[in-house]
C-alpha cells in the first residue's frame, strides 16, 4: 500500500480519507448510533401507524402490547441515540485530528516546504485544510453512511410490506438524496464562482478604501473611492439576486420528490387494497413511514456542498505535503568536525528554478574563526538566498560551502544545523513563557545559562522587572513583548544554542529607527567571540564589524574592512554619504 | 442574542420586505401541512373503510396538488429570501461604509479617530471592517435563507397543529400544548447550567486550539535549532488534551439538543399510545386517530429545526450588530458643514497654486481617546510661508500626532492652530472646512498607500483630471519616470493589492509624483527614507528636494538626517517642543 501522503495523484478526498484512517470502531459505532438515531424516528411513525391502524379492527389488547411497548421505546431511543452519535463521533474526529495533525507535521518537518511560511496567511490555511479532515469526517463521510443503513432497512420493510411502495420510496430517496443534492450542488458551482469574483472586486475596493483612508483623506479622493466600493456593492447584489433563481432549485426539488412518492404510494396502495392485494394496515405503514423516511435524507444536500471546499482544502493541503525536500542530504553522518574553524564559501550559486535569473551567481566569502562578517546590499542582492543556504534549508546549485574544511551539505542537516545557526529572518516567538522560548535551543538547561544568554542580549533588566520572571507568557507571536524585546529574544535564544558560526538575518528588519541602531548595536556586542555572519540593508553599526561583504543582483560588489571601504570609491562610501553626511548640514 | 434583532429590521428595508414574505409563505406552509395531513388521513381510513379508488380519487389527485404547491412555495421562498439577503447585505454594507467614510455627513468628515491614524497603513479596525463588510454579513445568507422562515414557522405550526389537534381529539390536544412549552422551558435551563461551564473552558480550548498552528508557524524556527521532529510527540500531546477537554465541553453542550429531541419524540411515542388504546376501545374514529398520529410530530419539527440552525444564522446576526455597533461610533473631527461657518477668506478658497498661509500653533495639546498623558502638551509654533521645519525626536514624541493636526485627522482637544492667509486676517483653521484646507497640502507618509489601480490612476489621487502629459511630469521629477516605463504597461500597469508589484522605494516615489501633481503650497513628509535602502534613499532625497524647492515644507524625521534641507529644526520630546526660534516666533 503506497502512503496516503506520497502516494500517486488520486482524488484528494480519498487521499484525506486515508491520511485519517479513521479510527475504525469508534468511527463504525458512531455511522450505528446515528443510523439508530435517525431509525428510530422512522420507525416510530411506522410502529404507531401499525398499532393505530391494527387497534382500529379493535383486537383484544394483548395484540397491542408489543407495539405499546415498542413505540414507547422508540420515543426515548431516538433522542439517547442522538446524543451518543454526536458524542462518539466528535471523539473519534478528534482522535483523528490528533493523528492527521502528527502525519502532516511530520511530513513538513522533513520537507520543509520553507517559502511557504514566508506568508502568514498561507500557513494559518494550510493548518485549517488539514482540519478539515475533521469535518470531512464528521460532516462529509458520516451523514451518508447513516443514510445509507437507515434507507436500506426502511426500504427494506416497506418493499416486504408492499413491493411497489418500496420500489416507489427508494427510487424518492435516491432522487432526494443523491441527485438533488449533487444537482444542486452543480448548479451553485457557476454562481459561487461569479460571486466570488464580484467578491473580490468588493473587497479590493474596500481595502483600498479602508486601508488607504489616510491617503485618500488628504488627497480628497474619498467620495471617489466610496463610489468605487458602491459599483462594487451593486455588481455583486446583482449576481446574487440574479443566481438566486437557481440556488433555490435544491428545497424546491426535494420538497417535490417528497410529496409526489407520498402521493404515489397512496395512489397504487389505494388501488391495491381495493384488489385486496395490500392490507389497510399496511398502506398506513408504508405511506406514513415514506412520509418519515425522507428526513433520513435532509442533511444530505449540505454535505454535497460542502465536499467541494473538503476537496478543495485536500488539493491545497496535498500540494504543500507533495513538495519535495528542499534540502538533498544524508539522514545520517558524523558531525561536523569540532573546535575553530574558518567558514569557506567558494563560488556558491543559486537560484529558485531552471530558467530564472540566478539569486546568487559565484559568491566567495569567508569568516575566520572569531570575526564579524556583515553582508550588506539593497533588497533583492540575494542576501537571504545566502542565509537559506547557511542555515540548510535550501541546497546550493554549485559551489562549496565549508567549515574547517568540510562540507557542510554533505553532512547530515541537523549536524550542520549544530555548527551554523542563529536569527531566521522573521524569527518565530512561540505562545509560551520566556523559559520555554529559551529552552527551545538548549532543551533541559538551567536558569543560570538562561539568564546568562538574556544578559548578553541585554533582555536581562527588563525580564528581571517582569513580575512573572522567565514564566511570563509572551502570547501569540510574542505580541506581549515589544518589537525590540522580541528580535533580542530571539538573539538570545541564538546565543544559547552556542553555534560555531552565528547567522543573523536582518535581526532589525521591522524595528522602528531608533530601536534598530540600539538592537544593531547590542547584537555586535553579544556576537564578540562568535563567527559571526550579520546580514542587513541597514548601514548602522557597521565600523565595528571586522568585514563588509556588499552583495548587488547576487554577486559581491565589493569586501573589505569598513575603513578600506570608505577609502575607496564605490557603492558603501556613497551609501554611507547619503545615510550620514547630510546630517553634518 | 436575540433571534431578530429589531435594529435590523428597522434599518434594512430589505429585511421588512422579506419578513412579509416569509410570514405569507409561513402561512401558506402551514396550511399545507395541515390540508395533506388531513387528505391522507382521509385516504387511508376510507381505503381501509372500503371505498375503492374512484371514490377517493379527488382526495389524491388533490394530494399531488398540495405536493406541487409546496414545491413551488419551497423554491419561491428559498429564491426571494437569497434575494432579500443580498439586498439587505447590500444596505447594512452601504450604510457602513458611508458611516465610516464619513459620505453620510454632510461635512464629509469621516470616522478619521482610528481610520486615519496618519501612519499610512492602516490600522487593524480597517482589516476587521473589511472582513465583516464581506463575509461577516455573507453569514446572514442562512440566517435570511434558514433560520427566519423556520423561526416563522415555529411560531405558526405547534399553534395551527394545535387548534386542529384540540378539535379533533382534546385529550391528545392537550398532551401537545403541555410538553410544547416544556422544550424552550428545558432548553433553557440545561442552557443555564452548561454557558458557565463553557465559558470556563474557553480559554484553555482557544489556547490549546492555537497550538498547531503556533508551531508550524515556527517551523523553520524550530528546523534551525534542531527541534523539529521533536515537537511531533507536544502535537500528539496537546491535541489530547484539545481532545479530552473539548468533549468534557461537549458532553454537556449537547445536553440542550438532547432535552429537545427526546421531549418531542416522547410527546409523539405519548400521543400516539394514548390514541391506539382509545381507539382500541371504540373512544375514537380511524380517521381522527390518523390525523393525530400525522399532525403529532409536525408540531415539533419546526422547533427542532429551528434549535439545530440558531447557532449556525447567530454569525449573521452577530455580524449585523457589529455594523450597529460601527454606525453609533461618533466622528473624531467636529465638522458640521460648511453651511455652519462663516465664508472662508477667498485667498484659502483657489486650493493648489494658491499663496500658502502662515500656520500658527498656540498652546495646542492632544489627548489621544482613552489615554491619560497627552501626545501634545501645549505646542507653540510657527510655520511661516516658503520656510522649511525639520521636526525631529525619538518614536512617539508626538511628530506624527503634529502632522495629523496640520492633516485634520485629529482636532486639537486644547489650544487651537491658526491660520493667516496671504491676504487676510488671522483665523482659527477649524473654521476652514477640512477639504479645503487638505488641498493645500501635499503628503507624502511614512509608508504611502498605493491603491489596486493603473500607475496613472495612483499619481493623479489629489488631481483626478490631470492629464497623461502631467501625469508624466510629476513621475519625472518625483525619479519615478524611469522604472514606471520599464513595467509592462507603463503608466498603464496595474499595481494590485496594495501596489505589491512595487518595491518600498518605488512606493516611496509614486507617493512623490502624487505630491508633484497636486502642487499644493505646503509639504508635509514622514520620514520619508525610513525604511528604504541607500540607492532607493538617495533617489527619494532628490525628488523631495525638488518638491520642497519653493513650497512651506515641514519634515517629520527621527534623527538630524534632513538638517540640511530645513531653515528650523525643531527638537520634539515626549508630547513638549523644545525653546527654538521658531517656536519663539509664536
Amino acid at each position: 500500500m503506497s502512503s496516503p501522503i506520497t502516494g500517486p495523484a488520486r482524488d484528494p478526498l480519498w487521499r484525506m480519507i486515508a491520511l485519517a484512517r479513521p479510527r475504525g470502531v469508534r468511527f463504525v459505532l458512531g455511522v450505528l448510533w446515528g443510523a439508530a438515531a435517525t431509525g428510530s424516528g422512522v420507525a416510530l411513525l411506522g410502529v404507531s401507524a401499525w398499532l393505530i391502524a391494527k387497534a382500529a379492527e379493535h383486537p383484544p389488547i394483548t395484540a397491542l402490547s408489543i407495539a405499546v411497548v415498542a413505540t414507547r421505546a422508540l420515543g426515548v431511543s431516538r433522542g439517547v441515540a442522538r446524543y451518543m452519535e454526536r458524542l462518539v463521533t466528535h471523539d473519534a474526529a478528534f482522535r483523528t485530528l490528533a493523528d492527521v495533525r502528527v502525519r502532516v507535521y511530520e511530513r513538513l518537518a522533513r520537507t520543509e516546504p520553507v517559502r511557504r511560511f514566508r506568508s502568514g496567511d498561507l500557513v494559518s490555511r494550510l493548518v485549517s485544510d488539514t482540519d478539515a479532515t475533521q469535518d470531512l469526517l464528521v460532516r462529509g463521510l458520516t451523514p451518508p453512511l447513516i443514510a445509507v443503513v437507515t434507507g436500506g432497512a426502511t426500504i427494506a420493510v416497506c418493499t416486504a410490506l408492499y413491493v411497489p411502495g418500496g420500489l416507489l420510496l427508494a427510487a424518492g430517496l435516491v432522487l432526494a438524496g443523491l441527485v438533488v443534492p449533487f444537482a444542486a450542488a452543480a448548479l451553485g458551482r457557476r454562481p459561487g464562482e461569479r460571486q466570488a469574483a464580484a467578491r473580490g472586486e468588493l473587497s479590493t475596493a474596500l481595502v483600498d478604501t479602508l486601508y488607504g483612508a489616510p491617503d485618500l483623506i488628504a488627497y480628497g479622493a474619498m467620495d471617489r473611492a466610496v463610489a468605487r466600493v458602491q459599483q462594487a456593492d451593486t455588481e455583486l447584489t446583482r449576481v446574487a439576486r440574479r443566481d438566486a433563481a437557481l440556488l433555490g432549485f435544491g428545497a424546491g426539488a426535494a420538497a417535490l420528490i417528497t410529496g409526489l412518492t407520498v402521493w404515489a404510494t397512496l395512489l397504487l396502495g389505494v388501488a391495491a387494497v381495493a384488489d385486496d392485494t395490500l392490507t389497510s394496515i399496511s398502506l398506513a405503514v408504508v405511506v406514513l413511514t415514506a412520509l418519515a423516511a425522507f428526513e433520513i435524507v435532509a442533511p444530505l444536500p449540505a454535505v454535497a456542498a460542502r465536499l467541494g471546499a473538503i476537496r478543495a482544502s485536500g488539493a491545497r493541503l496535498f500540494g504543500v505535503l507533495d513538495t519535495p525536500p528542499s534540502v538533498d542530504a544524508p539522514e545520517t553522518g558524523p558531525a561536523l568536525p569540532d573546535g575553530p574553524a574558518a567558514l569557506r564559501i567558494r563560488d556558491l550559486r543559486v537560484r529558485y528554478g531552471p530558467g530564472e535569473p540566478w539569486a546568487l551567481d559565484g559568491v566567495d566569502l569567508d569568516i575566520a574563526p572569531g570575526r564579524t562578517v556583515a553582508v550588506l546590499g539593497p533588497s533583492g542582492a540575494g542576501k537571504s538566498t545566502l542565509a537559506s543556504v547557511l542555515f540548510r534549508f535550501r541546497d546550493p546549485d554549485s559551489g562549496t560551502v565549508e567549515l574547517g574544511g568540510a562540507d557542510i551539505t554533505a553532512h547530515p542537516v541537523d549536524a550542520a544545523r549544530a555548527a551554523v545557526a542563529g536569527v531566521p529572518q522573521d524569527p518565530h516567538i512561540f505562545a509560551s513563557s520566556l523559559r520555554e522560548n529559551l529552552r527551545l535551543a538548549r532543551p533541559g538547561c538551567g536558569d543560570d545559562a538562561l539568564w546568562d544568554a538574556l544578559r548578553r542580549a541585554r533582555l536581562a533588566h527588563e525580564v528581571e522587572a517582569m513580575p512573572d520572571g522567565l514564566e511570563t507568557e509572551v502570547g501569540s507571536h510574542g505580541t506581549r513583548l515589544s518589537g525590540g524585546m522580541r528580535q533580542r529574544l530571539a538573539l538570545a535564544r541564538a546565543l544559547l544554542a552556542a553555534p560555531r558560526v552565528l547567522v543573523l538575518d536582518e535581526p532589525t528588519a521591522h524595528l522602528d529607527p531608533d530601536t534598530r541602531d540600539a538592537v544593531t548595536a547590542d547584537l555586535l556586542a553579544a556576537a564578540e567571540g562568535y563567527s559571526t555572519l550579520l546580514i542587513t540593508h541597514d548601514l548602522a553599526g557597521l565600523d565595528r564589524v571586522d568585514e563588509i561583504y556588499v552583495l548587488a543582483e547576487g554577486a559581491v560588489l565589493q569586501h573589505g574592512s569598513h575603513a578600506d571601504l570608505l577609502a575607496s570609491d564605490g557603492w558603501y562610501r556613497d551609501a554611507v554619504a547619503l545615510t550620514n553626511g547630510a546630517g553634518a548640514g | 442574542m436575540r433571534p431578530l434583532d429589531p435594529r435590523l429590521v428597522r434599518t434594512a428595508r430589505a429585511v421588512r420586505v422579506h419578513l412579509a414574505v416569509t410570514v405569507v409563505c409561513g402561512a401558506a406552509v402551514t396550511a399545507l401541512i395541515l390540508l395533506q395531513a388531513w387528505l391522507l388521513a382521509h385516504t387511508i381510513a376510507g381505503a381501509a373503510e372500503g371505498a375503492g379508488p374512484r371514490q377517493l380519487s379527488w382526495a389524491v389527485a388533490a394530494l399531488a396538488g398540495v405536493a406541487l404547491a409546496r414545491a413551488v412555495l419551497s423554491y419561491g421562498a428559498e429564491t426571494a429570501a437569497l434575494r432579500s439577503a443580498a439586498r439587505a447585505k447590500s444596505q447594512l454594507r452601504t450604510r457602513l461604509v458611508a458611516h465610516v467614510t464619513g459620505a453620510d455627513r454632510a461635512g464629509g468628515e469621516p470616522q478619521t479617530a482610528w481610520l486615519a491614524g496618519a501612519s499610512g497603513t492602516g490600522t487593524p479596525r480597517a482589516g476587521e471592517l473589511v472582513t465583516l463588510a464581506t463575509r461577516g454579513l455573507d453569514a446572514l445568507d442562512d440566517y435570511f435563507a434558514r433560520y427566519l422562515p423556520q423561526l416563522v414557522l415555529a411560531m405558526l405550526v405547534p399553534v395551527a397543529v394545535l387548534v386542529v389537534v384540540f378539535g379533533a381529539d382534546w385529550i391528545s390536544g392537550v398532551i401537545v400544548a403541555v410538553t410544547i412549552p416544556l422544550i424552550p422551558l428545558f432548553m433553557a435551563l440545561v442552557g443555564m447550567h452548561t454557558r458557565q461551564r463553557t465559558e470556563r473552558q474557553w480559554a484553555l480550548l482557544n489556547r490549546l486550539g492555537g497550538h498547531f498552528l503556533d508551531v508550524v508557524e515556527g517551523l523553520p524556527t524550530l528546523a534551525v535549532f534542531r527541534r523539529a521532529k521533536a515537537q511531533a510527540a507536544i502535537i500528539r500531546r496537546i491535541t489530547e488534551e484539545h481532545r479530552t477537554t473539548t468533549m468534557a465541553t461537549l458532553r454537556v453542550a449537547f445536553l440542550s439538543a438532547f432535552v429537545l429531541e427526546l421531549l418531542a419524540t416522547l410527546a409523539v411515542a405519548l400521543v400516539a399510545v394514548q390514541i391506539g388504546i382509545r381507539l382500541m376501545y371504540g373512544l375514537l374514529d380511524f380517521e381522527t386517530a390518523l390525523l393525530v398520529l400525522i399532525l403529532a410530530p409536525e408540531a415539533y419539527l419546526p422547533l427542532r429545526e429551528v434549535g439545530a440552525r440558531f447557532h449556525a444564522s447567530m454569525e449573521g446576526v452577530a455580524a449585523a450588530q457589529q455594523v450597529f455597533a460601527t454606525l453609533d461610533e461618533k466622528a473624531a473631527v467636529k465638522d458640521d458643514g460648511a453651511a455652519a461657518r462663516p465664508a472662508p477668506p477667498p485667498a484659502l478658497l483657489r486650493g493648489p497654486g494658491a499663496a500658502a498661509p502662515r500656520i500658527r500653533l498656540d498652546g495646542v495639546t492632544l489627548v489621544y481617546p482613552g489615554r491619560e498623558t497627552p501626545a501634545l502638551r501645549d505646542a507653540s509654533l510657527v510655520f511661516a510661508p516658503g520656510r522649511r521645519t525639520l521636526l525631529t525626536g525619538p518614536s512617539g514624541s508626538g511628530k506624527s500626532t503634529l502632522l495629523a493636526l496640520l492633516l485634520r485627522m485629529r482636532e486639537p482637544t486644547g489650544g487651537a492652530v491658526r491660520i493667516t492667509p496671504a491676504d487676510g486676517p488671522e483665523i482659527p483653521l477649524a473654521d476652514v472646512p477640512a477639504d479645503q484646507w487638505r488641498a493645500l497640502i501635499a503628503w507624502v507618509p511614512q509608508q504611502p498607500y498605493l491603491f489596486d489601480d493603473t500607475v496613472a490612476g495612483n499619481i493623479r489621487l489629489g488631481a483626478p483630471d490631470a492629464d497623461d502629459a502631467a501625469v508624466r511630469r510629476a513621475a519625472e521629477r518625483a525619479e519615478a519616470h524611469a522604472f514606471v516605463a520599464r513595467l509592462p504597461d507603463g503608466y498603464e500597469t496595474r499595481l494590485g493589492e496594495r501596489g505589491a508589484r512595487l518595491s518600498a522605494g518605488q512606493r516611496q516615489r509614486i507617493a512623490l509624483a502624487r505630491a508633484f501633481l497636486r502642487d499644493a503650497p505646503i509639504v508635509l513628509l514622514d520620514e520619508p527614507t525610513a525604511h528604504l535602502d541607500p540607492d532607493n534613499a538617495a533617489a527619494v532625497r532628490r525628488a523631495a528636494g525638488r518638491l520642497l524647492d519653493g513650497r512651506t515644507g515641514i519634515i517629520v524625521a527621527h534623527d538630524l538626517g534632513w538638517a540640511d534641507v530645513a531653515d528650523d529644526v525643531v527638537p520634539i520630546h515626549a508630547g513638549a517642543i523644545a525653546l527654538t526660534d521658531a517656536a519663539e516666533g509664536a
